[in-house]
């Protein structure tokens, strides 16, 4: 039986990149995502792997860019703004079809914005994280023990389906601590013959690249890649549901805000509301099929994010706006409380029950 | 029949994409020609930029990646750092190398990143049609300089070989030129030492090559080589500004 220590989220994501095989880490510090590359520059060298912290973000993915392209698991991580700037690197290994993992410890935005936890890059992450026709594959984890359980199927996925893989956890997330499990998960690990490692004189040269100047190849890329996608969106969705069954009023939220959510629909019930939550995990793909699940019974449903409601709309289009969808949120580092989320709950109802 | 002659065997069948006169194609020749002299295509891996060797992936027989505009030292330093017994080099040109990719160039060479850089410095951007380059001449007429270049409000061109001399992480940097028959012999001697460096763990090596762009030079080929010797090689002197052999003068 494994041993249970109490860990900060940002340390527990570096040591089970560790435990998934990462040996490349390629950093720039911000907050509040520092103490990921403070941990990788204390374990890497002690398990014979690389830290480096780059010159820039820019220069960081472009390591990690590299360092996939060489067939290693490596990993990245950073916040917000620095994020914003590895969009560029995002979208060339997205169109190189090279796996990786990218950690975004969400802080208010836009601009420096603040260093408190936000849940506003959303649409950053699932709609357009660069320049092109891409996806990344996006986990949203909502404690210490599963960002674990996210390291985990960031790695594996991100290399079963040759690409770029984020975690969107937030400041809250990052900087708690909780006690944690690390399984005796062997990860699994794939073969990468398309992967830079020398011709040795025994194959032709392997090519990794982005750029098609002939429009149809390009498309074709495009459109190989965008099977790939409908494979990952019927098998990767991935949501929890919490007694939705006979809910009148479903809830849906993500990462931390989903635990200030299961303290407010656990009030609702004790008030007699027939409260819910739906907690999508995989932010993208999007959990489609679970939210029309969740919802089935549902007269109202309430998403609640720490944003300007910027998952509305995917909830919306997974319900076919069959149901009406209303949003609460508080944004740029303040988070809801589970009184003001009871409330709108509450509302929706039909008043105090 | 004596076989005085033949292209090496680190070039691929690709034509090369370059215009007729630019000389890319005698600096990629002297790049494949210094692999297999080596004996190293099996394990080298090369970096391709973003400007007119974009499609370099193309010509070399070695495994090669394609970089983001500028980020080719930060790939290379990926790569590096994954393949400890691969030798890894970068092929720029100056928009890449001087300007957007300034950053990664200063600190590859600083952390003294073991690569070698072949930095291909022709004073203009070519891809694009022939725009101001960090290393554009004072009074050169560009697309976007067409009153020629004026430091007052675009500034000096930058001499990346003196810039590079200054960091101790630097272990070689010379300028070479090709733009005639001993120049190339030299150029070709000094990119064999950059990629012999790397193999004996050296450091971040590079060797500046003068180039022509008579298409947006808007010369004929032999006009461009002579522009070489009497503009370009009195701001960009020819030699060697940093050799932790010793040699430097």
């Amino acid at each position: 039986m494994a041993d249970r220590v109490l860990m900060k989220g940002n340390e527990a994501i570096a040591e089970a990149a560790i435990r998934a095989g990462c040996r490349h880490y390629f950093g720039y510090p911000i907050t509040p995502q520092t103490e990921i590359a403070a941990y990788m520059s204390r374990r890497m060298p002690k398990v014979g792997g690389v830290f480096l912290q780059a010159e820039s973000e820019i220069a960081a993915i472009n390591m990690v860019l590299g360092a996939a392209s060489a067939g290693k698991r490596v990993m990245t991580s950073s916040s917000s703004p620095g994020i914003s700037l590895k969009s560029e690197g995002v979208s060339y290994i997205a169109g190189s079809n090279l796996p990786c993992v990218i950690i975004d410890v969400v802080r208010g935005g836009p601009g420096l914005g603040g260093i408190q936890p936000a849940q506003s890059d959303y649409w950053q992450a699932t709609k357009a994280l660069g320049h092109g026709d891409f996806q990344l594959l996006v986990f949203a984890p909502n404690s210490v023990q599963e960002m674990v359980t996210a390291v985990y199927d960031a790695f594996e996925n991100a290399d079963r389906y040759r690409m770029p893989a984020m975690i969107l956890a937030d400041g809250l997330l990052g900087q708690m601590m909780e006690p944690v499990v690390f399984p005796e998960r062997e990860s699994v690990q794939f073969e990468k013959p398309w992967a830079l490692t020398g011709t040795h004189g025994e194959r032709k040269h392997n090519i990794i690249n982005s750029l098609y100047l002939t429009p149809s190849e390009l498309e074709q890329t495009v459109l190989d890649r965008y099977k790939v996608y409908d494979e990952v969106k019927k098998t990767l969705p991935k949501a929890e549901l919490y007694l939705t069954g006979d809910a009148d009023v479903v809830v849906v939220a993500f990462g931390a805000t989903s635990r200030v959510v299961k303290s407010a629909v656990n009030s609702a019930r004790a008030a007699g509301i027939k409260a819910g939550m739906i907690r999508p995990y995989t932010l993208w793909p999007f959990p489609v099929e679970q939210i029309k699940e969740g919802c089935r019974n549902a007269k109202n449903v309430l998403t609640v994010e720490m944003n300007m409601g910027q998952m509305v709309d995917d909830v919306k289009l997974a319900l076919e706006c069959s149901k009406p969808v209303a949003f609460y949120g508080r944004t740029g580092g303040v988070i809801p409380s589970p009184n003001e989320v009871l409330a709108e709950i509450k509302k929706l109802a039909g008043g105090e029950k | 029949m004596a076989i005085v002659y033949k292209k090496s065997s680190c070039l691929t069948d690709a034509p090369l994409t370059y215009c007729p006169g630019c000389c890319h194609g005698i600096i990629t020749k002297l790049v494949a020609e210094v692999i297999e002299e080596l004996g190293i295509d099996g394990i080298t891996v090369g970096v391709a930029p973003v400007g007119c060797s974009v499609t370099a992936y193309n010509f070399f027989t070695c495994d090669m990646v394609e970089a983001p505009h500028g980020r080719a030292p930060a790939v290379a330093t990926g790569l590096r750092r994954s393949l400890p017994d691969n030798v890894i080099f970068t092929y720029q040109g100056d928009g890449d190398l001087a300007a957007i990719g300034t950053a990664e160039t200063v600190h590859s060479a600083t952390r003294g990143e073991n690569i070698t850089v072949i930095f291909v410095n022709n004073a203009i951007y070519g891809m694009t049609g022939g725009q101001m380059a960090p290393t554009t001449l004072p009074g050169q007429v560009t697309q976007t300089t067409p009153y020629g270049r004026d430091p007052k409000t675009a500034g000096w061109p930058v001499r990346v070989c003196e810039m590079l001399a200054t960091l101790t992480g630097t272990a070689y940097a010379e300028r070479v030129a090709v733009n005639n028959v001993p120049n190339i012999r030299h150029a070709k001697a000094a990119i064999k030492k950059a990629f012999q460096n790397q193999l004996d763990h050296k450091g971040f090596s590079i060797v500046e090559v003068l180039s022509t762009c008579p298409t947006n030079w808007g010369m004929t080929p032999e006009e461009a080589m002579k522009w070489v010797d009497d503009k370009m090689i009195p701001y960009y002197p020819l030699g060697v500004y940093k050799d932790i052999d010793g040699e430097a003068k």
